[in-house]
């Protein structure tokens, strides 16, 4: 070390009556270690600190949830339910296994992994052990889990929440804890046949999910860099005149070539060429076309990248999706760590969020944006000792928007979201029935019937039929003396009340009949 | 305030080239103010040591889980899915909803209601913000929840990972992340009822669980503090008699005496007279014997449990669980919190753990759970609604353990 640090100290403190009797030592750094002295130092200050009574002084139990982070009340798990088990048949569908990881990881896995964002991940207060963080993705613990377990080829899927410390004032109504939903296919096979499959996962979910019209947008990075290569744009400018690419979602052409022009130093010459080629979109025919293109022919990059899609198409065509796809040449999102092809797939119809329910809409996302991925050849490398390589294609759903925009469906449908999956409620009009009830309850759980009964002992048919109508519970099993003693139960249905006397032998069929 | 502060901290730093001119000027507080004061010059120090190159001043790169977590690989998930499958499956038969909470909350959330656990928190660094810390448990999240939206009546499921920095030296193979399945019905009900429904659960999910046989131990907090009171326990030692009487799973009498006599001062003739309540175990018919009892049945408390435990049990019979539900006096777990039934599922056969090093598998054994422990729960009755808490499932297969209750906030 150059210079020596001079940390000079002294804290006497005492205060409200609290003698506490903190007196350090004058420190002085020399070369070797000064960082253990440096903890010392913060945790005495910190000490001091909390003697002091923290950072209010008074404990009030505040009743919220931390900032950017929610509840789900029983409505929305209905919901988030629903969805997840329609991702979850198609991922299962295709052969997909899953894993899961722990909520934090150790610190130093996921620095150095995200650049820029690294200032947006939680870490945990340093209490002695090993300094850990906050999952900021899926991607960097199944990277991870991959090199750790030495594996080489697996198909997987993780639904988990991850967590990012954005600055509300940038991104307000983004949330600080949501859900990510992977899917990806790691592992060495002859080339675009897994990434076929990964858009029709995504065209299957998209379609069972019934979120109106949608199309899947495909590039390249390659033919994206070759296109830039042939355009004029200068090698050190291609990820910076990509993200302003990127923004043709958002902005018009104008606009756009204003900043690379203006902003990013391009001449309007380049920028032009580029213009023409962003605005191409087609299928495996624009694919065919640019091959013939005198200057992309020419670039060993693009070619590949084309020849690449032309091959994806042909496999979209077997997999019946190519009504959804489109080959365009303005999608150039989150270039960083891809490295072939990369998709989006947008809802056309976008149902406006109010203000409370954006989701977690990621970074540089447009608007009804809903799924994206693509080819990732050397992530899984940089973890490895090794630096053994694990090719990677995935794609990321965009869970949070999906919710957001099913929540939003619910509400303005007529039909109620029910919270629980109860069949039938166990009632009595008359007094002194409970024991009766409990019986009848119990012999409906052991058949596997869901059945609900009031826990009053004397409850007033009223209130039991309005818990029904509440909670949605579409039948009622009425027993009264009468019916005791005929051996039979009344069965009524809460929306229509029609009641039938249904003989006790038969009441698990009857009810299974009528709740399909 | 009394006395006064004074903080005064210089520092002057330069190092590996790097110039870094960080001059604080003394600082002296007077009344008011001081906390940002420290804040600034705990940043600068961090700051400063940033600048030193962090830990270790080299970037190696460790292929690891944090300690005490693990990755759960796909078979692990299948295993995983199929019983949660079963689980949730029960609840949902009995009408039960579900909610989920943040991974962590607010520190103040949280502090103040463990006790002597809250070192054994997890906090989030103060990164400017709020001082956050990674919940607990299940339990301070739905008290919460329960409070913030002003809901009185509520019977929901909520299975979640939970946080503990277990002190590796004292528990060794406890995870420090680990799932918690919790089921509790707020509300203010007929006696008893929501209490044997939870019964009924417990029964059912360990029925499908396939798990060998099992039996589920039931007591009341009241019995208990009464058979004290009348055995001739001095009230100041309720608790700590209570925690000794609850080691008799795992130790024998002659020992548990011991510690009551040796340990904890209670007269031989007292302690002899608690070993001949503890050792009864029963059903309806136990209850009804003890509400004849000389001594209990002058004793408020105990014949308000005894009268419940009948009432349970005739519950239990309609619910035709009564097979493997005992009245067990000896049952004294977690009574810092529960004020009416309580109740531990044991597994009768153990089966042993499957690897050598209890480092991989030996989930999350509570401290004091005896092994074979898969469930537990009680009723609470605070100012606030009257829970029935009937489940607590922890960690990997085949280890399980309970969970505590905790205290609602006011």
């Amino acid at each position: 070390m150059n210079a020596l640090g001079l940390v000079s100290m002294r804290l006497c403190a005492g205060l409200m009556g609290h003698w506490s009797a903190v007196n350090l030592p004058f420190l002085r750094v020399s070369s070797g270690m000064t960082l253990s002295q440096i903890d010392e130092e913060v945790a005495k200050l910190l000490q001091f600190k909390a003697q002091l009574g923290g950072d209010e002084g008074k404990h009030v139990f505040v009743l919220k949830t931390a900032k950017g982070t929610r509840d789900y009340n029983p409505k929305q798990m209905a919901i988030r339910e629903k969805v997840f088990n329609i991702i979850i048949s198609c991922f299962k569908r295709h052969g997909a296994e899953t894993i899961d990881t722990p909520v934090f990881e150790l610190k130093e896995t996921l620095t150095g992994k995200y650049g820029e964002d690294s200032k947006l991940i939680y870490d945990l207060k340093d209490q002695g052990g090993e300094l850990l963080s906050l999952r900021y993705d899926l991607t960097v613990p199944f990277a991870r889990y991959l090199a750790m377990n030495k594996i080489t080829n697996i198909k997987r899927y993780h639904i988990a929440k991850v967590y990012r410390r954005d600055n509300p004032a940038m991104t307000r109504g983004r949330y600080r804890e949501f859900y990510q939903c992977d899917f990806d296919i790691a592992g060495q096979y002859d080339a675009m046949i897994p990434d076929a499959e990964c858009l029709k996962i995504v065209y299957e979910i998209l379609n069972e999910l019934d979120l109106g019209d949608f199309h899947i947008k495909v590039n390249d990075r390659r033919i994206l860099d070759g296109m830039f290569a042939v355009c004029g744009v200068p090698d050190e400018k291609f990820r910076t005149i990509c993200s302003t690419v990127d923004k043709l979602d958002k902005m018009a052409w104008e606009d756009v070539k204003k900043e690379m022009v203006n902003e990013k130093g391009l001449s309007e010459d380049v920028a032009n060429r580029i213009g023409e080629y962003v605005s191409m979109q087609g299928g495996q025919d624009l694919a065919e076309q640019l091959l013939q293109d005198p200057k992309l022919s020419q670039n060993k990059q693009a070619c590949a990248g084309l020849t690449d899609m032309k091959l994806l198409f042909s496999y979209l065509e077997l997999f019946q999706v190519t009504d959804k796809v489109v080959f365009d040449l303005s999608l150039a999102r989150g270039l960083d760590y891809y490295t072939g092809v990369i998709y989006e797939a947008i809802l056309s119809q976008t149902i406006p969020a109010p203000a409370e329910q954006n989701g977690a809409d990621e970074a540089a996302v447009s608007v009804g944006s809903v799924a994206g991925g693509g080819r990732y050849d050397g992530l899984v490398g940089m973890f490895d000792p090794k630096g053994r390589k694990v090719p990677c294609v995935g794609v990321s759903i965009g869970i949070e928007r999906i919710f957001s925009i099913m929540e939003q469906k619910a509400e303005t449908s007529s039909e109620k979201v029910r919270t629980t999956e109860t069949q039938v409620l166990v009632a009595s009009a008359q007094k002194n029935l409970l024991e009766e009830r409990l019986k009848l309850t119990s012999e409906l759980w052991n058949t596997g019937i869901k059945a609900e009964v009031l826990y009053k002992k004397n409850p007033k048919l009223l209130s039991q039929l309005q818990h029904c109508e509440e909670t949605g519970i579409p039948l009622v099993a009425i027993l009264g003396e009468q019916e005791l003693k005929d051996g039979v139960v009344k069965l009524r249905n809460v929306a229509s009340r029609e009641e039938v006397d249904v003989p006790r032998a038969d009441l698990v069929d009857e009810i299974k009949k009528r709740t399909l | 305030m009394n006395a006064l502060g004074l903080v005064s901290t210089r520092l002057c730093a330069g190092l590996m080239c790097r110039r870094s001119a960080v001059n604080l000027s003394s600082l002296r507080f007077s009344s008011g103010m001081t906390l940002s004061h420290i804040d600034e010059e705990v940043a600068k120090l961090l700051q400063l040591k940033a600048q030193l190159g962090g830990d270790e001043g080299k970037h190696v790169f460790v292929l690891k889980t944090a300690k005490g977590t693990r990755d759960y690989n796909p078979k692990q998930m299948a295993i995983r899915e199929k019983v949660f499958n079963i689980i949730i499956s029960c609840f949902k038969r009995h009408g039960a909803e579900t909610i989920d909470s943040p991974v962590f909350e607010l520190k103040e959330t949280l502090t103040g209601k463990y006790g002597e656990d809250s070192k054994l928190i997890y906090d989030l660094k103060d990164q400017g913000g709020e001082l956050l810390s990674l919940r607990y448990d299940l339990t301070v999240p739905f008290a919460r929840y329960l409070a913030m939206n002003k809901i009185t009546n509520i019977k929901r499921y909520h299975i979640a990972k939970v946080y503990r920095r277990d002190n590796p030296a004292m528990t060794r193979g406890r995870y420090r992340e680990f799932y918690q399945c919790d089921f509790d019905i707020a509300g203010q009900y007929d006696a008893m009822i929501p209490d044997a429904e939870c019964l009924k659960i417990v029964y059912e999910i360990l029925n499908e669980l396939d798990l060998g046989d099992f039996r589920i131990k039931v007591n009341d907090r009241r019995i208990l503090d009464g058979m004290f009171a009348v055995c001739g326990v001095p009230d100041e030692k309720f608790r700590t008699i209570c925690s000794t009487v609850d080691k008799l799973d795992k130790m024998a009498w002659e020992d548990v005496k011991k510690e009551m006599v040796n340990e904890k001062g209670l007269s031989e003739d007292v302690a002899d007279r608690i070993g001949e309540y503890v050792s009864m175990q029963g059903g309806q018919d136990l209850a009804e014997r003890l509400l004849q009892d000389p001594k209990l049945s002058q004793n408020k408390q105990a014949c308000a449990g005894l009268t419940d435990m009948k009432l349970l049990f005739s519950y239990l019979e309609l619910f035709q669980v009564t097979d493997k539900v005992v009245f067990d006096l000896s049952l004294a777990r977690g009574l810092d919190y529960y004020t009416g039934v309580i109740y531990e599922a044991i597994l009768s056969q153990t089966i042993p753990a499957l690897v050598s090093t209890p480092a991989e598998q030996n989930g999350a054994d509570e401290a004091g759970v005896s092994v074979g422990s898969v469930a537990g729960g009680g009723r609470y009755d605070g100012k606030c609604p009257v829970w029935v808490s009937a489940l607590g499932l922890r960690g990997s297969f085949p280890s399980w353990s309970r969970r505590p209750s905790h205290v609602i906030p006011e």
